[in-house]
């Protein structure tokens, strides 16, 4: 009974949570719908031939002079705002959730070498990542940018704007996981099934990996939805500072930004459609992200 | 006076209520200790907390009458709850480096209690406190009562735990084991302490253990409880001296005797069925003893560490955590290691296995010399040779395992057997050689109690094959039923593969029962090496006598009668 408590447990308080379940609904649904994106979407965003420019600037359905085809309206390209927002949001998850494996791996590992041999080890890696939190993660992105323009030709500096947003997110965020998986390391460290497989004269890696990960994966699941929902802030943040991606491939931020020209020009849904889109994605990943913590965390409950 | 009847507490939970106590009944007259004992699940803590009204949320009270005195505690507002918590009851608890405030100074929190229940002036207040302090045996009190609660030992902690509950004078006061947490002579004064101020004071105290020596000690009555149940209440010497009821004679079956040596302890569903024998696990450890017996010496072993800084320029002095330790374990016996807590024992365990590196000194595995802690390769022999079971079987099992991957491992790691399915085979046999089911092998660890994980943590050490097993207090977590069945296996193992074990405990009476020679170590020294029978029977050194002396026996008389050898 209490096995099957236990097993059970996380699915129980879940379908007891009408903020979990709303909040999965929601982040499902974008999810969802930014995978088929093209197959969901009226026009394509990032082929010019596919809208065209006499259907510019039209509002969403219910406000006077819409038209029924564009249920959000159009952007003053004549792009559907539909449209944009999926590939937006498309491009936001992938450029978050590989900026979030990067940072994950990076970091776990880094984290658990550091917990487990202490020591000088221990203390290089966290004075590093003391100083990488004391870096504003629109620094380092402007650092790499400079970097990649300064060693790459012209020509494929466009095309690998993804991986430096991508790579500068990542090293923003890998310090989190640095410090969680040590802390756990070092609880673990002190666990006498570790002890044990040290004594037997187990490889490192192999008491790392098989032995203390397992045991360490709840707080770092918790940190990996806290932080997607920052890695597509700080993507959003750095598209809409102009750092990010270009305007020709929008990803959510960038739409803000294009939609900042029409705040007080009367045009409020190319601004505010993106926007609320964005709030309502990073809203619903943190919700789940403090839920999983309080399925992990019995104290909290 | 305290009456219960018929009390039951329930925790409603979303499969139904479970009941964590039924049918209690119960009555403390001024100036008796009640003893209330019973194994983990008991229900013991549950009737302390019903009575203050303190049960951890969802629990209610079902059923049943509670009163002190005229007082029904049953319809206490929650106002009037308040007032008579800490003023007619008190309670202390098991862990005093807990229970006080450590950044309150024992002025500030005597004041603070003797105020919340009195109306009296920081002067009387104050006065009352020292008079309190030097009452329970803290000397210069008016200096003392200004420290904080981390600049007093554990028994004195314990100590100020107890002034704090009987500075407002209450009828009765709650002791959840008071002196689980304390060392051996510790111990024995707080519970002189405890009879001191029932007899003086007229305080009915009850007293929540599951150690039976300490009932034996100082309860005048005593309820055994199982499993939400009393299963038998009364004087302590007719209870515990002629049990009636087979619960409670199984629980005094299971106590080690401190004065004598018991071939086998009884245990209920064990009678007449000894280990399993001649199955495949068997086999297989015998036909790997090539090797001989193999002892184990230590010689001169100094372990120091860094000590805390006290001065930016000064290098810190050393902590000395073993000081030039040697023993002998010979061959095929059982060395019995006794200390109290920071006495060093473990650090030797560690010592021994290579997970930290000794100072100075050498150690010898029958005739090779044994490298120290990072010189000793991850290939070496003796990583085989020597294996260790744990002290917390909760710890000592990856959780996130399978009861397979945990045995087998040994075996795979080792290069004992190569095939994946034979492995397997080899490891559920083990299972069944330490008295589990072989289908176990599917679980995962949580799945079993303490004492079902501790069998298993010894099939794990018993896979390596090995020739030299520490066991590093492998019952200290363990109720004394299950740790009667852990000692009777340990017993077997031995006889039947001529182990050489290191037996680390801080029960004196376990290591009686368990070791042929036994050493006494204390502040990293060994004070006291010897056969057991001469260390138990004419102990020399002065620090055995008294340790010897304090630790709660069980009259002679009450003792088990179980097989004596």
């Amino acid at each position: 009974m209490i096995a099957f408590i236990k097993r059970y447990e996380g699915l129980w308080l879940f379908f007891h949570s009408p903020a979990a379940m709303i909040a999965a609904v929601v982040a499902v649904l974008i999810i969802l719908g930014a995978i088929f994106a093209p197959w969901l979407a009226l026009v394509n965003p990032y082929d010019l031939a596919s809208f065209s420019l006499f259907d510019g600037l039209l509002p969403p359905v219910w406000e006077e002079g819409s038209n029924p085809k564009y249920l959000l309206g159009t952007d003053d390209q004549g792009r559907d705002m539909i449209s944009s927002i999926l590939y937006g949001a498309r491009l936001s998850l992938v450029i978050g959730l590989s900026a979030l494996t990067i940072a994950a791996v990076l970091g776990v590992g880094l984290g658990l070498a550091a917990g487990y041999y202490g020591g000088r080890f221990d203390a290089i890696v966290m004075r590093i990542a003391d100083i990488q939190l004391a870096l504003p993660a629109i620094l380092t992105a402007l650092l790499i940018d400079g970097i990649a323009r300064g060693i790459l030709p012209a020509a494929v500096q466009q095309d690998v704007r993804v991986a430096v947003l991508t790579l500068a997110i990542a090293l923003s965020l890998w310090v989190n996981f640095a410090r969680t998986a040590r802390a756990s390391t070092f609880v673990q460290m002190n666990k006498e099934y570790v002890q044990a497989a040290i004594m037997m004269g187990q490889r490192p890696s192999r008491v790392m990996f098989v032995h203390i990960l397992p045991n360490i994966l709840g707080p770092l699941l918790v940190i990996m939805t806290v932080d997607l929902a920052s890695a597509i802030l700080l993507e959003a943040t750095l598209s809409f500072l102009g750092i990010g991606l270009p305007a020709d491939s929008p990803s959510l931020g960038t739409l803000i930004r294009i939609g900042m020209q029409f705040l007080l020009s009367g045009e409020w849904w190319i601004l505010w459609i993106p926007t609320l889109f964005l709030v309502a994605l990073v809203v619903s990943i943190n919700i789940l992200g403090d839920f999983l913590r309080d399925v992990f965390n019995p104290r909290l409950r | 006076m305290l009456t219960i009847k018929d009390l039951s507490v329930k925790f409603p939970s979303r499969f139904g209520d479970f009941t964590a106590i039924e049918d209690v009944d119960m009555t403390i007259k001024p100036g008796e200790i009640h003893g209330l004992v019973g194994e983990s699940g008991a229900g013991k803590s549950t009737v302390g907390a019903a009575v203050i009204g303190l049960l951890s949320s969802p629990g209610y009270i079902a059923n049943g009458e509670l009163s002190l005195g005229n007082t029904n505690l049953r319809t206490l507002t929650p106002d009037q709850a308040h007032d008579i918590r800490g003023d007619r009851i008190s309670m202390i608890f098991q862990d005093p480096q807990t229970s006080l405030n450590p950044l309150m100074t024992i002025e500030d929190q005597l004041i603070e209690t003797i105020q919340a229940h009195s109306d009296v002036s920081y002067a009387d207040a104050l006065k009352r406190a020292v008079d309190l302090l030097e009452e329970i045996g803290i000397k210069d009190a008016a200096r003392r009562i200004k420290a904080y609660p981390h600049q007093f030992s554990g028994g004195m902690r314990q100590r100020v735990v107890i002034a704090l509950a009987i500075c407002t004078d209450p009828e009765l006061i709650i002791a959840d084991e008071p002196t689980t947490a304390l060392d051996v002579a510790v111990q024995s004064q707080v519970l002189d302490l405890i009879r001191r101020l029932a007899k003086d004071r007229q305080i009915a105290f009850m007293l929540i253990t599951h150690d039976i020596g300490v009932i034996a000690q100082i309860a005048d009555r005593v309820t055994v409880m199982r499993k939400g149940r009393v299963m038998e209440t009364g004087e302590t010497a007719q209870v515990l001296g002629a049990p009636e009821h087979p619960y409670t004679r199984a629980l005094m079956d299971a106590v080690p005797p401190l004065d004598h040596r018991i071939k086998r302890f009884r245990v209920p569903d064990e009678d007449g069925k000894g280990p399993v024998t001649g199955n495949a696990a068997e086999k297989w450890l015998l036909e790997g003893q090539q090797h001989a017996l193999t002892g184990l010496t230590l010689t001169d072993i100094c372990m120091r560490f860094r000590g805390p800084r006290t001065s930016l320029w000064r290098k810190p002095e050393p902590f000395v955590a073993l000081n030039d330790v040697s023993l002998e374990v010979r061959p095929g016996s059982i060395l019995g290691l006794v200390g109290e807590s920071g006495s060093g024992k473990s650090t030797l365990a560690k010592a021994i296995t290579g997970l930290i590196t000794p100072s100075s000194g050498i150690m010898k595995l029958g005739d090779d010399i044994l490298p120290d802690g990072k010189a000793r390769g991850r290939k070496h022999p003796s990583r085989q040779l020597i294996q260790m079971v744990f002290q917390d079987p909760y710890s000592s099992l990856n959780s996130r395992h399978r009861i397979r991957d945990i045995l087998t491992e040994p075996l795979w790691f080792y290069g004992f057997v190569p095939d994946a399915r034979e492995r397997e085979k080899l490891a559920a046999a083990m299972l069944e050689l330490v008295g589990m089911q072989p289908d176990a092998i599917d679980k995962y660890p949580h799945q079993f109690s303490g004492g079902q994980r501790q069998r298993i943590a010894v099939a794990r050490a018993l896979l390596a094959r090995p020739r030299f097993l520490i066991c590093d207090e492998p019952t200290s977590a363990l109720d004394v039923s299950i740790q009667a069945e852990i000692l009777n296996l340990l017993k077997d193992l031995q006889a039947m593969f001529g182990l050489t074990i290191l037996f680390i405990s801080h029960n004196l009476a376990v290591v009686r029962q368990m070791a042929d020679d036994t050493a006494v170590l204390r502040n990293g020294r060994i004070e006291e090496i010897g056969s057991t029978d001469s260390v138990f029977e004419r102990p020399s050194a002065d620090y055995t006598q008294n340790l010897l002396a304090l630790t709660p026996v069980l009259p002679k008389a009450w003792q088990s009668t179980a097989v004596a050898g």
